[in-house]
């Protein structure tokens, strides 16, 4: 099994006719994803790369092609818009790439999306992947811009605020012979879809699940909700680790979400909810994987 | 992106919010002749307050000698001699650093009569991704200070962002705060500005304080005596005039030549320059050159899309740091692929005379390609093939590098 996302997840691209989302959606194609169509307004009745389908509507692309997942490329003024079409159109899962969506228009679609069934992961994410069956870990589900050949099929999850920060996990996961079982970057915005916190409770209810990688940074307290959660319901290894030890107060660095506010969100805090919860703590960024089997060894279930 | 004193109150202005009597001025002459029509218009007192990006200006000293970046003065005279000596003079505060800045702008206003000061903020409570509002009866003081010492002198309302936030939300604070009667209707009125002029500019934080009741010819008032506001960078697009006060002076001139490539670069104070594709991996590169006992000298994301322009650019921006004394690389390819930082590298080497130890780790998409390239140029480089063989090569690198 794997959470949100399996061999069988049928998804749909906005903004596929833009140079980074055709890309992606090649790319994911490739590894054995099942995109079925695409939504660029204005371009309805097109073919993508001869085969898949372009509608005018999110609507649309779901009636025909039975889509339930979207991954959104379009530029930061148009992301909002975007986003709420897919959620009115009752997707079941929404995956934001775009980075630069103003705090203002994401405070408005949190609003909106309450209540509804739509779960939205990003905005400023690299996305999600659940590596497949096939060779090389391919007929898998990729919705985003990770980098599929890092990946190998298996039983981690992993969580993670930030983008490279995520390859960097996963190829030394990869490296130690530890599969995965889904990957989901949550984004690196103040105002965002899915927490830590929901991703953790997912892979906590995943049989398939037996360890969790959880990557943090500064700033916001989604860290320490989820360090919360953890310590009196998960019972499964994880290995933690935050960036920004080093980061100067009051400075966003490089995220929109990655700033330390009158002494909130700083590393060391963040370090010590994770630590309280029996997570373990990886002393610097090369040791994420070495961290999780030490703990897996400990706990017995490796 | 931040702006002055001044401009923030001219924001508050356009949604009825209402400040003490001012005009900004730049030089000692346009000081005198704007403070002599306040006096002549009956002020006893005028305040010059040097305009900058930092607080802590009451308690800071001009590098001239001058004490005090707000003066109070009595006569249009002594508006001009002072106005002299704050106008380009630097000043120093315990937010500035010791190097200063330079105060190209006075704000010369009506000084208050206050009776009492208090704190009041509009910002995202992230926790609920939603705006807030922050009320406390301590003004003049430092939130930080509040939240440590009297956390429960601090007022929140959260709003809903479908409706805004509400004038019974508005009145709830202000009888928190302890107004009455009419001074409740007024107070009432200009939270809701407040709250408009953060909402409508797309604000990330707007501070008054303090916020001020004050004896006016005509009765008590509430007056913004002192404002703080800065904004969403991501929506500056959709606010033209807003983006009109951006004061290139405050900023570092280092991060405004990497804002012109899109880079992301902030300066810090180590000496151990880095280079990194992504921002969570930047700051994890950060910490473990620390982690090695060195001290990072910027945080740089070149992001995913950089082309071989980006990274000569880079490079010579990190290296406009006199501080830096070696260089770490660290490229996890994805969408960006290793061969290009290498080709960015290898044009950078042409171009300036890279003369300080340089690491360089390539993993990821076309590393392979990458590291040969590098291993086949003539440019003196270490490659490492993990981050932590990276961070202890340039460490010890710079450890032994002469001064």
């Amino acid at each position: 099994m794997s959470i949100l996302v399996n061999s069988e997840t049928r998804v749909m691209v906005q903004g596929i006719t833009g140079g980074y989302g055709a890309a992606h959606a090649r790319l994911s194609l490739a590894y054995g994803t099942k995109i079925t169509a695409g939504v660029t307004p204005g371009k309805g009745g097109q073919l993508f790369e001869g085969r898949i389908p372009i509608f005018n509507t999110v609507e649309e692309a779901k009636r025909q092609t039975g889509a339930t997942a979207t991954a959104i490329f379009v530029p930061p003024p148009l992301a909002a818009d975007a986003i709420l079409e897919a959620v009115a159109a009752g997707l079941d899962l929404v995956v934001c790439i775009t980075e630069g969506i103003p705090v203002r228009d994401m405070v408005k679609v949190k609003r909106v999306i309450q209540g509804t069934t739509t779960r939205l992961l990003g905005p400023n994410c690299p996305g999600i992947t659940t590596p497949g069956d096939g060779p090389e870990s391919q007929g898998g589900c990729r919705i985003g811009i990770i980098p599929w050949q890092l990946h190998k099929k298996g039983n981690i999850g992993v969580v993670s605020r930030s983008g490279t920060l995520t390859y960097e996990a996963v190829s030394q996961l990869t490296a130690v012979g530890l599969g995965q079982s889904t990957c989901a970057g949550i984004g690196g915005d103040p105002v965002h879809g899915l927490s830590h916190i929901d991703i953790v409770k997912m892979l906590d209810a995943d049989p398939d699940t037996h360890g969790i990688v959880m990557i943090g940074e500064i700033g916001g307290s989604s860290e320490e909700e989820a360090a919360a959660w953890i310590k009196d319901h998960c019972r499964k290894p994880i290995a933690g680790f935050v960036a920004g030890a080093t980061a100067p107060p009051g400075r966003r660095m490089g995220h929109a979400g990655a700033i330390i506010n009158g002494g909130t969100g700083t590393a060391a805090a963040k370090i010590q909810a994770m630590r309280e919860a029996g997570i373990a703590v990886a002393p610097t960024p090369s040791a994420i994987a070495e961290t999780l089997v030490a703990r897996m060894r400990e706990m017995g279930v490796l | 992106m931040n702006i002055h004193e001044y401009q923030a109150k001219l924001l508050l202005g356009r949604h009825g919010v209402p400040a003490p009597t001012g005009v900004a001025c730049d030089t000692p002459l346009k000081a005198k002749d704007f403070a002599q029509e306040l006096f002549e218009q009956g002020q006893r007192r005028v305040v010059l307050k040097a305009q900058i990006h930092a607080g802590g200006r009451g308690k800071g000293t001009f590098k001239n000698g001058l004490k005090g970046g707000v003066q109070i003065c009595g006569d249009a005279e002594e508006v001009y001699e002072r106005a002299k000596k704050m106008l380009g003079g630097t000043l120093v505060t315990n937010q500035t650093g010791p190097e200063g800045r330079v105060v190209s702008h006075l704000l010369v206003e009506a000084a208050s009569d206050i009776k009492k000061e208090f704190y009041l903020a509009v910002l995202l409570d992230r926790a609920t991704s939603r705006p807030m509002v922050m009320v406390s009866t301590e003004g003049g003081m430092e939130i930080e200070t509040i939240a440590r010492e009297k956390p429960e002198k601090i007022l929140k309302e959260i709003v809903d962002p479908a409706v805004g936030l509400m004038p019974y939300q508005a009145r709830k604070l202000a009888v928190a705060l302890g107004f009455t009667g009419d001074m409740l209707h007024s107070a009432s009125k200009l939270f809701l500005g407040v709250y408009q002029t953060w909402w409508e500019n797309d604000a990330s934080l707007l501070e008054i304080n303090p916020l001020c009741v004050v004896e006016q010819p005509g009765g008590k008032a509430s007056l913004v005596v002192d404002a703080k506001m800065s904004f969403d960078d991501n929506a500056l697009y959709r606010h033209p005039d807003i983006l009109a006060m951006r004061d290139l002076a405050e900023e570092s001139p280092l991060e405004i030549e990497a804002s012109k490539y899109t880079l992301n670069y902030i300066k810090l104070d180590g000496n151990i320059a880095c280079m990194v594709n992504g921002a969570g991996l930047a700051m994890a590169t950060m910490d473990i050159i620390q982690h090695f006992g060195g001290r990072p000298a910027n945080f740089l994301d070149v992001g995913g899309g950089a082309k071989k322009e980006h990274v000569t650019a880079a490079f010579k921006i990190i290296l406009g740091d006199p501080n830096v004394r070696g260089i770490l690389v660290n490229i996890f390819g994805g969408i960006m692929q290793c061969d290009i930082i290498a080709q960015g590298i290898l044009a950078a080497a042409r171009e300036i005379d890279i003369n300080v130890p340089l690491v360089v780790r390539l993993a990821g998409a076309n590393a392979d390609i990458g590291n040969k390239m590098i291993a086949e140029s003539d440019l003196k480089v270490a490659s490492a093939s993990s981050l932590t063989e990276a961070a202890s090569k340039i460490v010890q690198a710079v450890a032994q590098s002469p001064k």
